[in-house]
Formats: structure tokens, sequence, C-alpha cells
């Protein structure tokens, strides 16, 4: 079936069969291969994407559920070349090592900060708890996000 | 200064933040293009005879190319046990089970289609005739045979034993004060990287297999795939995209990895497979997996006299290096410790579960494990207090190394050291305070201190001649450079250090040197990366050839400035040589590599493995009335020698402590009596959350090892291996005013409560709100 939708920006229509989940339409289609599949019971967030803005299991939806929505992946999150300061903060504090959950771990600290811009430890660790990282022990993850807070508190665009 | 022992940020990161990393199932190539898609049927059985595989109706769905069994795949050899005469070599998995399914999620059938939703709907269609055999799950079952066995060829489950069990000695706790024995469990687990497992496979015109597979060393895997294919490596060529986590259960290759290759071969055309997380959890091998038994005798004054560790190994379904880790465990069962006496053997059975093999440590944290336990089920015992019977143990510091009773050589330590600084970092004494105070309040929720000592085994290598690797660096002539490594970095951030290490030596900076990995064509030899070899093998040999390219260049330089060699200085400021004395007349590295191609291949051969060490501290709140365990610190001292990058360094540890945390209270693959597998999916795993863990502290201490150049062990396993024991530790030392002396791992609420309840001071909590008004959000 024909599902019209917006990705990083850019309107979209394509035929796709019901049953596609949107992060198959995203890598597959889409030719965004950031959102990666951890799993398949909505336990890893390796696929978290925003959707209008706010954090989404990409496994967990139909691609036709996102049908006049809009999608934003790790792909559309840095601006003229420049890291988003989530991003930025994940480089400085070491947040990521093999990368495989990375894009979904970005997303999804990105969607907590718009809920919840100057977070403690546990809210961020609470704001994380369904998105899985096997090679940080979350440390670094955590660091990084209060960091990501801190430096959008002190001026810088989200 | 030195770029060296700076936190230099990682050059791989920008691509994983932005685009995300390229693993196999993102692999864009036009000789992939149109591949066909694989599809498993497993068995949903533990042990059965295969009657029939009829795939007929399988054939007939929508977009169904193909299907093939095990009889298609029966000329093929089996996926060989390791350590041939140690192993029993009739216990080796064939590609697709033939006759008999051993373990749930063993490939049994394949289905070809050119989606992968048309696979998975076409699998269900495979019609698999089994006649169900006894199965075999409990591991002293399997050692005794009473279940049957599933080799009627070997005729016994023992698939290999290690020392001789009928040989220990009667008297090695002779004239002990104290005798204490315990049977323990160091449980299945589950590595679960978060990148599953994957292939991508096609075969070229001129015979040749390309095989894109996640690996932690593309000479390995090409090895293991040209066994399982019964063709010659030269013909295979295996390339490493990016690897999303590996821990020990990607290294060589698996038989799904050989009947991908296999079916691009027969059908002609790339074959793609990606496989679930519900299979990667059933079908991928399992790491630990031991029953113990530890027996610790000694003086009433702590000291330890003797110590004696008995392993029975569960292999899972097929020896693999699962089998093997009982050799790995005894050669560092007395750990960092001074025992006067100590044995140990194993042996290793398989069983109709998943196989097992490495994990994090592999066999080492086995060790840790078992023999901080005894420490303390022996200081528990003589009511000393289980630091104090550490100090009187732990062997001294010694500068030259130490040969151990099991025949391990430690290079360099100071046991005593690490253990003091951690106690110190935790403020051991404080903790103790509080302790005894929420003790004398009888609170519900009590407080819980654990430690660990430890030493590992890392870069232990397997060719004869010393553990080695190989390195290339070359000079281009814009001023960039180039390495080839055979490590195989999956998170550990090589192109960053490597680039470290070459930089520090040529001046040229470290975003202007590119690493490369993983493509057997390129770099047709190389030990991978695992047991923590890395840096101390890998990396000194880029720093290696580094060096040798200097001199190399050193005579082009004087020729180039019609000077004497011995007269030129390298000045790696400007990355250029000058004439002593006259510093205008000097060439850049890149000029001379304009000319002539500027590169060096060395390979650097260590004298032996490097035996870090370390010393944890976990804190923990159990509360008494649910037995809910909450981890409140970690500290950790991990001595890894000399450290090139803290930054990355730090990351390895946070990691490390996570993973071997999560073993102590978490996770278990558990199965039920008939071997079916109840952990199967991330809704039942019970995978470490960012909630379940607090941050780390960390302690800092570099003893240096003489055994490279750059003076660094192996940093990769030591969290795993220090962590668990300390939390395990930590957890059953909160209770042990009420008598409770051991609980296995994972400490889940059920198991910690149902300890309480069956301790001898428990009655102390069975009244309500015993003590204190404490929150019991420990």
């Amino acid at each position: 079936m024909q599902v019209q939708l917006t990705v990083n920006g850019q309107a979209r229509s394509d035929d796709v069969e019901p049953r596609l989940l949107l992060v198959h339409y995203l890598r597959q289609r889409c030719g965004l291969r950031a959102a990666n599949v951890g799993c398949d019971t909505t336990s890893c967030g390796a696929c978290t994407v925003l959707l209008n803005g706010r954090s989404v299991k990409s496994c967990t939806m139909l691609t036709v559920q996102a049908a006049g929505q809009d999608v934003t992946t790790a792909e559309g999150l840095a601006a003229d070349g420049q890291l988003h300061p989530v991003q930025q903060a994940f480089r400085q504090e070491h947040g990521l090592q093999c990368g495989f959950c990375t894009p979904g771990m970005v997303m999804a600290a990105v969607g907590l900060l718009a809920e919840n811009p100057h977070p403690t430890e546990a809210e961020v660790r609470e704001g994380l708890e369904g998105n899985f990282c096997r090679c940080t022990g979350y440390h670094n993850i955590v660091r990084a996000v209060l960091a990501a807070a801190d430096a959008t508190a002190a001026g810088m665009t989200p | 200064m030195s770029i060296l022992g700076t936190r230099v940020l990682r050059t791989e990161d920008p691509g994983f933040l932005t685009t995300g990393g390229v693993y196999t199932d993102d692999v864009v190539d036009e000789r992939l293009a149109g591949a066909c898609h694989v599809f498993f049927v497993r068995s949903p059985i533990a042990h059965a005879r295969i009657r029939s595989v009829d795939v007929s109706a399988a054939l007939r769905a929508p977009g169904v190319s193909a299907a093939f069994t095990g009889a298609d795949l029966a000329g093929l050899p089996l996926l060989a046990a390791p350590m041939p005469g140690m192993i029993d070599e009739r216990m080796g998995q064939p590609l697709l089970a033939r006759d008999v399914a051993r373990f749930v999620g063993e490939p049994v059938a394949v289905v070809i289609t050119d989606d992968p939703y048309q696979g998975e709907d076409a699998a269900e269609l495979v019609d698999v005739d089994y006649d169900p055999l006894p199965p075999v799950i409990d591991l002293a079952d399997a050692a005794g045979g009473e279940a049957g066995v599933l080799f009627p060829d070997a005729d016994t489950n023992v698939a290999a034993s290690f020392g001789d069990a009928a040989g220990l000695s009667s008297d090695l706790f002779d004239g002990c004060d104290v005798v204490v024995t315990r049977t323990i469990v160091n449980q299945r687990v589950a590595p679960a990287p978060m990148e599953t497992r994957a292939t991508a496979a096609v075969w070229g015109e001129d015979g040749r297999l390309t095989a894109w597979i996640p690996n932690q060393g593309a000479q390995g895997t090409r090895t293991a795939l040209a066994e399982m294919l019964g063709i010659d490596p030269a013909g295979i060529r295996v390339i490493t995209p990016d690897v999303g986590g590996a821990f020990g259960a990607k290294f060589g290759a698996d038989p799904e990895h050989a009947v991908v290759c296999w079916v691009a071969r027969r059908l002609g055309r790339a074959a793609r497979w990606a496989e679930t997380r519900n299979e990667n959890l059933v079908a991928m091998t399992h790491g630990r997996a031991q029953r113990q038994t530890v027996t610790i005798g000694g003086g009433r004054d702590g000291t330890v006299a003797a110590y004696r560790l008995e392993i029975l190994q569960d292999a899972g379904a097929y020896a693999r290096f699962g089998a093997f880790l009982p050799a790995l465990t005894i050669l560092m069962a007395p750990g960092p410790y001074a025992f006067g006496r100590a044995e140990a053997v194993g042996k290793t059975v398989v069983t109709n579960t998943t196989p097992v093999g490495a994990y994090r440590g592999a066999g080492r944290p086995e060790a840790t494990a078992a023999v901080e336990r005894a420490i303390d089920l022996f200081a528990a015992e003589i009511g000393m207090d289980p630091a104090d019977v550490r100090r009187k143990n732990l062997l001294p510091k010694f500068t030259e190394p130490h040969t151990t009773a099991f025949g391990a050589v430690y290079d360099s330590g100071d046991y005593p050291a690490a253990l003091e600084k951690v106690l110190a970092a935790a403020d051991y004494q404080s903790l103790r305070e509080d302790q005894a105070k929420r003790r004398a309040a009888g609170d519900v929720v009590q407080l819980g201190i654990g430690m660990s000592c430890y030493v590992e085994i890392t870069g232990p290598g397997m060719e004869a001649g010393g553990p080695r690797e190989n390195a290339t660096v070359e000079i281009h002539p814009d001023g960039s450079a180039t390495i080839l490594t055979g490590t195989s970095p999956h998170g550990q951030g090589h192109a960053t250090v490597w680039a470290m290490l070459a930089s520090d030596e040529l001046g040229i900076p470290v975003d202007r040197i590119t690493v490369k990995w993983g493509d057997t064509d390129l770099i047709p030899e190389g030990g991978g990366t695992g047991g923590s070899r890395s840096l101390q093998q890998g990396g000194a040999a880029v720093q290696q050839a580094s060096r040798e390219l200097i001199d190399v260049a050193r005579q082009r330089a004087a020729d180039e400035l019609e000077a004497n060699a011995a007269d030129l200085v390298f000045d790696a400021g400007r990355s250029a040589f000058a004439v002593a004395g006259d510093p205008e007349a000097s060439v850049p590295l890149a000029r001379l590599a304009a000319d002539e191609r500027l590169f060096v291949r060395t390979v650097f051969t260590a004298p032996g493995p490097t035996f870090p060490f370390g010393a944890h501290v976990a804190v923990v709140g159990v509360d008494t009335e649910t037995g809910k365990v909450v981890l409140r610190r970690v500290v950790a001292v991990e001595d890894a020698g000399t450290v090139v990058n803290p930054l990355l360094a730090e990351g390895q540890r946070h990691g490390g402590i996570a993973q071997g945390a999560a073993q102590a209270f978490l996770e278990e693959v558990i199965y039920d009596a008939d071997g079916n597998p109840l952990t199967a999916t991330f809704a039942d795993y019970p995978f470490l959350s960012a909630t379940e863990v607090p941050s780390f502290e960390l302690a800092d201490m570099a003893t240096p090892t003489s055994y490279n150049p750059l003076g660094a062990k192996g940093i990769g396993e030591a969290g795993t291996i220090g962590s668990t024991p300390a939390v395990q530790n930590s957890i059953i030392d909160a209770l042990a005013h009420l008598g409770v002396r051991h609980i296995d791992m994972p400490a889940s609420p059920q198991r910690v409560w149902r300890a309480l309840q069956s301790a001898p001071g428990a009655a102390v909590f069975s009244s309500t709100g015993a003590g204190s008004n404490e929150s019991r959000d420990a």
C-alpha cells in the first residue's frame, strides 16, 4: 500500500507491504542503516528513532503507522557537518565502543533530553532502561547524556 | 611530549554516531546484488532422532528458490572439536544436523528466498519428523551416563579430562585446623553481543569465496570456514565489516556461516543471513557453565595451607571451545595466592544444550570466582575479616617472573598493593562500620561488602615459539600513513590507538593515519582480537614496525642529504630527518616515500603471555524481606601495566565490570528438564540495563611488564574477572551475620530470599518491620 511520510526532512511516498516494519523500511527502502535490529521483542532499543520528536522503537511500528508523520534517524541529526550536542558528548565521553547500540542510544538520549532537559543520573538511567549496551557498562553513556544536558543548558542548541 | 598515555578521542566515532557503523547486514557491494536470503530451520527438541525432513511444502511457498537439509551437506566435514588429542574428536558439530538433533536451536535445514520475510514464512512449512530421545541436561547425569549418551560411538558423555581425579592427594588437607568444602555453580550465560551473527557470501568466477562475517579475526575465520567447507584457505577471502561486539563468541566461524557460503556456491548466487535474537540466544555459543567443588583448609590464624578445585564443565551438545575451558581455569586456579599446596582437576561433559564457547575471560573468571568464594568461605568459618585472610595469603610483590605450581609464569605483580589500594579507595573501614550499625539496628536493607583479588592471563597465543602479531606501516608521499594489523577490533578502538603508537614514533598526526584490518587478501596472517592480546602484541608490532621504518628511511635520507646515516637525527616534531648540527639540511619522511614505497612489515614476538592483576570491592544493599539486591558501588583496581589511552582503557574496564556484575546477580541461561531454553529472547534473558548498575569507581595502578616495549598487559577482560566474585561475595556478606554462607549465581531475589529462609539467623526478620524505618529502596 502507498505510504507518505517525512524522513529526515524529506517527503517520501512509497508502496510498501502492510506488514513492513518501520526499521526495515528505513534500512531497506530509504538506505538509512544507522538504526539497527538487535532483538525481536522490543527490548534492546538499537532501532530507536524519533517520531515527531519523540523516541520510538522502529522495530515495533509498521511503516504504515508512520504515515503522515515525521521520522528522524541518526543520519538526520547532525546539521551542516556538525555533530549534534548529544553526538558530540558521546564522542567526548567515550560513550560508544562497538557502535551497534549507538544510533538508537543517541536518539533515545535526544528524546529523553527533549522531555527532561536537566535529568539526574538516576533519571538518565531510567530513561535509557529500554536501550541495551553490552560494551560500555552504561557508565560513559550516562556521563555523555549528563554532559549533553549541561552543554545544552550552557547555550548550545539541542 | 608523547601522545602516549593521553586521552585521545576515537577517530572512528564520527561515523558510528552519524551514519552508523557498516555491520555485515549493512554491507552494500555490487558483488552481493540480487543476493538470496538464508533462513535456518532449527530443532525445537533437545534430543531427537530425525526420521525425515520434508521441504516440499516450503518449496512451493512464495519467493522460495531452494531448501537444503543435512543430507545435502553430508559430504562436508564436522566442525572439529578444538585441541586434537585432548578433546574427543567424535563430538564435533555437523553443519546441519543429520540423523540426530542434539540441542534446541540446532540447524536442521535451510530455506532460501528472495526476501528475508519470505524465509521466515517458508521455514514454518518445513516438516521435520522428530523421534524424541532422552534428553541429557543435568551435568551430573551427563557425567555418569545414566541418562544416556549423546554420541553412541563415543559411548560416554565425557569429552575431555584434565588431570586425574583418582590421583588427588588423600593427605592434601592434613594438618589443617579448618577445612571447608562446597560445590558452587558458575552458571551458563549468553555472550549476547548487540550485533547478532550474520554472513554475506559470494563465489567469484575464479572459484574463490568472498565472505563478509562479523568475527574477531578474519584469518581464524578463514581457517575455520576452509575446514568446514573442505577447501583450501587460499580459496577464501574473509572481509570483516564493523563488528557489533563479540565477547569471545565471534572467534573463528560457526556452522551457520559455512552453510551460507555453501548455499551461495550451490546456487551460484550471492547469499546473505542475519540471525534473529531468538536464534542468537539459542544457537550462538554460551559461556562459563561450570560446576565447581572447592575445598580449602588452613589454620585459624588465617593461613591457607591447601586448596583444591574440581571442575565439571558443560560443553553443551558439541565439543567446541567450551570443552577446553577447564584447562584455562586449572592454569589459573590458585590465582594470586601463595597457598602451600594446591590441586585442580577437571572434566568436560556434553549435554543436550547449546554448545559452550569462549565468553569474556574464558576460563579465568571461573578460576577467580572459585578461589575468591573459597577464601570467603574459609574466612567465615574461622571468623576473620575476608580482607585479612587475603592479606595473609597473597603472594608478596615480585619483579622477576614467578612460576606457579600449575605452570603459569606470572611476569610481574604486586597483589598486596592492589588490595590495599582498593580497600582505601572504597573506604573499607567506614563501610564495615556502616554495616555494623545496620546489623545492630536490624535494618530491612542490609549492607554487603565483597571483595576479590585476581590475576589473569592475557595474550596467551596458541603458536609455538611465543605469542606474536604482525603489523605493516607505510608512509605515503602526501605525508599520511597506513597501518595494517593482524588484530581485529570490535569496539576496542584500535584505529585510534594503533595510530597513536605510529604517530608517536613517526610524527604523523593521528588523523592522517589509516588503520586497516580484517581482509585476508590484504592481511593474510593475524591472530585477531581475543584473550586481551591486542595492545601487548598487535600494538607492540605497530610500534616495532614504526621504529624499523625509521631505520629504513634513515638510509634513504642519508642518500638524499648526501650525509652519513649516523649523523642524521629523526625529528618527530617535523616528521623529518635532519643532519645533526644543521637542522636546515633535512628531508621529511613523506618525500622519502615519493620515489619508492616506504613501508615495513614486521612481526613482534613476546616472550610469553602477561598476567594483569587487581582487586575489586563491591557494595550492595540486600532487602532481607524480598531478596532484592541493589548494586551500589563497584570500586576497581585493575593493573594492566602501562596504559596508552586512559579514556579507552577505562571504557574496557567499565564494560567488563558491568558484564561481570551481571553474572553475579542477574544473568543466566536456563533450561527446563527437557532441555527447552527458557531464556530465548531478550524479554526472558535478563540482559543488564542502565538501571541495574551504578557508575563505577576506578583507581589506577600500573606495573609495567618487561614482555613488550610498551610495558602493556591486557585490559579487555579484567573487569569481568574481578567483578563477578566481588559482587557475589558482597551479596552473601550482607547476610553473613544471619548465617548465610553461600548463594549461587545469579543471586536473584528468589535465591536470596530462599537462602534467608533457611539461614539459622533468619528468624530475626520473620516478624514485621524489624528494626528500623529505613527505606526499602536500597
